[in-house]
């Protein structure tokens, strides 16, 4: 049996969610393994909601954005998320996780098929990686 | 304190939408025994009327205290829904969707799959509705002041309802006049009436009305703020021309050093002239001449008699005139920026550029416009009129190497030419096209009057225009070639002129201003509505409306009516005076908060300040917007977000990944 990997996905509410919604709308197929979760910018993506999506059993995560350097509703909410995703690369493999495990993408409203491509891809990489299994 | 939270959850069916793949029977069954859920039911339209009902009854029946329903996104329906709690009684924000249509019936294939993660992502917002807290309503007020951006004839019309109602209007036009690519055509399909004749008398009723100020040759450069409150920077361009002393007498333009036009009019897409002083048309509005320092002598040279200057008798003319910022408050913005024409010497093989006799369409519009350049003549480059014209089709249209969508306007402008180019010169005229595509009002009767009146369709997307003769009747004329899939062979037809009918391209600047106002635009570039089929002029920034061809290809009957909607829209925002904001902002706990000021730096607003006397960090809710940057940087999780507090997103993460 192949492994499926659970992939949380945190999405902003205006290009990437909205991006969601489009691929929706527009019918694209993408692993059903990727489930998202809303906020209302990139920025809010604190690291701690992916070591507890970790936690909880996620095998990955892939947080999406508006696109640098001006798309971000809030401004530069954008650059924040990208401060905190690489200090988060770093601060992983001290965990022992990989840190391939997260992934960021910027992705806009209209962008339903990048959507579709990375989630396929993401999927596929973790499903290389095998499973986190973090408390076993 | 959990024994007293009663959740409803409700599955929708969506017709088939969500049934079709999401087995909504077991995902009410699942529901039904997760923790607090007192009552979970499943209806084929839960958006409905007997689908919000249902909610309604249950919460005053079962006294329930939180409600989930699982449906499409909370893009769509997340308002409806809450408004059915808050009219049972039911604090709004008491209530969470979970989108099993966009995120999942219609992305999924696998049913089971599928089913699953219906599951995970209703047990994921029964887990967070559950942390959800009574969260009161903010509101705002709406400046009644109106910017529209781009006076063509969207802007022109949209700028027109507003005022005729009574609203203060800023109409912002980067060209030297308004009236945008309508005033360059002489005609309009299908009913052929003339183009300045129904446009100009807008025009002027712009110019003259009391509620719009014109601000021509001028651009928005920032925009602060949100809806009902928004602050714009507008840069007015020099033109060297005073607007207040011009009463567009020509005088000057008589009088200037070049005492013919050698430049080439931009207006006039290439195929008339101007001085460097110059009035786009004769009917511009504002009727003020322009001076384009590249090809003024005095500007590049210093070296001039300053004959305008000296022939104005009321002292217009200012070489001194400075690029000035104006700044405007409005409540609501309506972008109408256009398009432009696609470029046609991309396509190398159609010749144009290389072939004198090879034009487009908007060249051919021009000569064909009264007060044009060739005074209504279509001309050839040698001055005759020409026996023959071709008239290609999709040119940047339905082509995978330049655009993939159709333009729209194309095939019926293309046949108005047809018709006018036969009317004033009497030469044959071949279309090649792909598909004739005349849907719309007296469209399809107006494509069999042009086949009637002897126009020849050839269908065919044409392989090349040369100039190389196989035969003496091909010789010194243009020969198309093409495929006529028709006939199934290959075609050769010599003729005088040939025109290229350009598609529609977004306006380059439709970038900047994407990107100003925060909306998003297509992969090609055309500003993205809220929902194609029941927000079609709103976007993603509230109070940002667009209109016209800005938003996709559209033709004048089409920008007419989106215009007037996006000024229905303002206007009622407007009527309404305020406008109830989603109260996810952030605070911070005064008794957690360290001081440390971290959320200070990370606001990009500057809503966050220090309360000395107390030593913690405020957040000023007026100016809060509620992205939560400042809650994911606080060290010692004091700041927070209404709506989306750690606990609640973490609640959904781990809920999303139970199943």
């Amino acid at each position: 049996m192949t492994f499926e990997p659970k992939i949380v996905g945190i999405f902003c509410n205006w290009c990437s969610y909205m991006a969601a919604d489009l691929a929706g709308t527009a019918r694209l197929k993408y692993p059903e393994n990727l489930r998202i979760v809303r906020v209302m910018c990139s920025g809010r993506i604190d690291p701690q909601f992916v070591f507890w999506a970790f936690k909880k059993g996620a095998d990955g995560v892939l947080l999406a954005g508006c696109h640098l350097p001006t798309d971000c509703h809030y401004i530069e909410g954008n650059f924040k998320c990208l401060r905190r995703y690489k200090l988060l690369k770093k601060l992983l493999p001290q965990f022992g996780i990989e840190p391939e495990r997260v992934r960021l993408e910027w992705i806009s409203a209209s962008e339903a098929d990048k959507l579709q491509k990375v989630s396929k891809e993401f999927t596929e990489e973790i499903r290389k990686l095998g499973p986190l299994n973090i408390e076993g | 304190m959990s024994g007293d939270i009663k959740i409803g959850v409700y599955v929708c069916h969506c017709g088939r939408n969500i049934a079709e793949t999401v087995k909504v029977d077991k995902v009410v069954e699942f529901a039904k025994n997760l923790p607090n859920v007192v009552v979970a039911r499943d209806y084929k339209y839960m958006c409905s009327d007997p689908g919000q009902e249902l909610i309604k009854k249950d919460i005053k029946e079962f006294g329930l205290n939180r409600i989930v329903v699982a449906a499409c996104s909370p893009n769509l329906h997340e308002s409806t829904f809450r408004k059915a709690c808050k009219e049972a009684g039911l604090n709004p924000f008491l209530f969470q969707m979970a989108s099993i249509r966009e995120l999942d019936s219609w992305v999924s294939e696998d049913v089971e799959k599928a089913t699953e993660k219906a599951k995970a992502l209703v047990k994921a917002a029964v887990e967070r509705v559950m942390l959800h807290e009574v969260l009161e309503i903010q509101k705002t007020k709406i400046n009644p002041n109106v910017l529209i951006i781009g006076g063509g004839i969207a802007g022109i019309s949209a700028s027109l309802v507003l005022a005729d109602a009574g609203v203060k209007v800023y109409l912002v036009e980067k060209e030297p006049t308004i009236g945008g690519h309508m005033a360059k055509f002489d005609k309009t399909f299908p009913t052929l009436d003339c183009a300045a004749c129904i446009l100009t008398p807008k025009m002027t009723a712009v110019k003259s009305h009391p509620n719009i100020e014109l601000l021509t040759y001028s651009e928005v450069v920032d925009v602060e703020g949100y809806v009902g409150n928004f602050k714009v920077k507008i840069k007015k361009k020099p033109r060297y021309v005073r607007e207040d002393l011009c009463v567009g007498c020509y005088d000057c333009i008589e009088d200037c050093l070049f005492l013919e036009p050698i430049y080439e009019s931009e207006f006039d897409a290439g195929v008339g002239k101007r001085k460097p002083i110059y009035i786009p048309f004769p009917q511009a509005v504002p009727l003020v001449p322009v001076i384009d320092p590249n090809t003024c002598v005095y500007f590049k040279t210093g070296k001039c008699g300053n004959f305008c200057r000296d022939a104005c008798e009321r002292g217009a003319i200012d070489y001194n005139m400075k690029e000035e910022i104006v700044e405007v408050e409005v409540g609501t913005i309506i972008v109408a920026t256009g398009f432009k024409t696609f470029d046609a010497s991309r396509i190398v093989q159609y010749g144009y550029g290389r072939y004198p006799n090879v034009f487009t369409s908007l060249q051919i519009e021009r000569m064909l416009n009264s007060a044009g350049p060739t005074g209504g003549e279509i001309l050839l480059s040698n001055g005759e009129k020409p026996k023959s014209v071709a008239i290609i089709h999709c040119v940047g249209s339905r082509d995978e190497n330049y655009n993939e969508y159709c333009s729209k306007v194309c095939c019926m402008y293309s046949m108005k030419l047809a018709h006018l180019i036969k009317e004033r010169t009497g030469a044959e005229v071949y279309n090649f096209y792909i598909d004739i595509r005349a849907a719309g009002k007296g469209y399809e009767e107006f494509y069999k009057k042009i086949m009637s009146e002897g126009v020849y369709f050839i269908r065919g997307r044409v392989a090349e225009v040369t100039d190389i003769a196989k035969s003496p009747e091909e010789e010194g004329k243009l020969i198309v070639v093409a495929e006529d899939t028709l006939l199934g062979r290959v075609r050769r037809i010599p003729v005088d002129m040939v025109v290229l009918s350009v598609g529609l391209e977004p306006n380059p600047d439709a970038e900047k201003l994407r990107s100003l106002l925060k909306l998003s635009c297509t992969k090609e570039g055309w500003f993205l509505e809220k929902h194609p089929k029941l927000a079609p002029v709103s976007t993603v920034t509230d109070g940002v409306f667009i209109a016209g061809a800005c938003q996709g290809p559209k033709d004048i009957p089409e920008t007419v009516a989106q215009a007037e909607a996006s000024a229905g829209e303002a206007l009622s925002l407007i009527q309404k005076g305020e406008i109830e904001l989603e109260p996810n902002i952030a605070f911070i706990d005064e008794k957690k908060c360290s001081g440390c000021r971290v959320c200070i730096a990370m606001c990009p607003y500057g809503a966050i300040y220090f309360d000395k006397e107390k030593g913690v960090a405020v957040v000023n809710s007026a100016l809060c917007r509620g992205c939560g940057t400042c809650v994911a940087a606080c060290p010692s999780k004091a700041a927070q977000q209404y709506l989306f507090r750690d606990e609640q997103i973490l609640a959904e993460i781990e809920g999303v990944l139970s199943i």
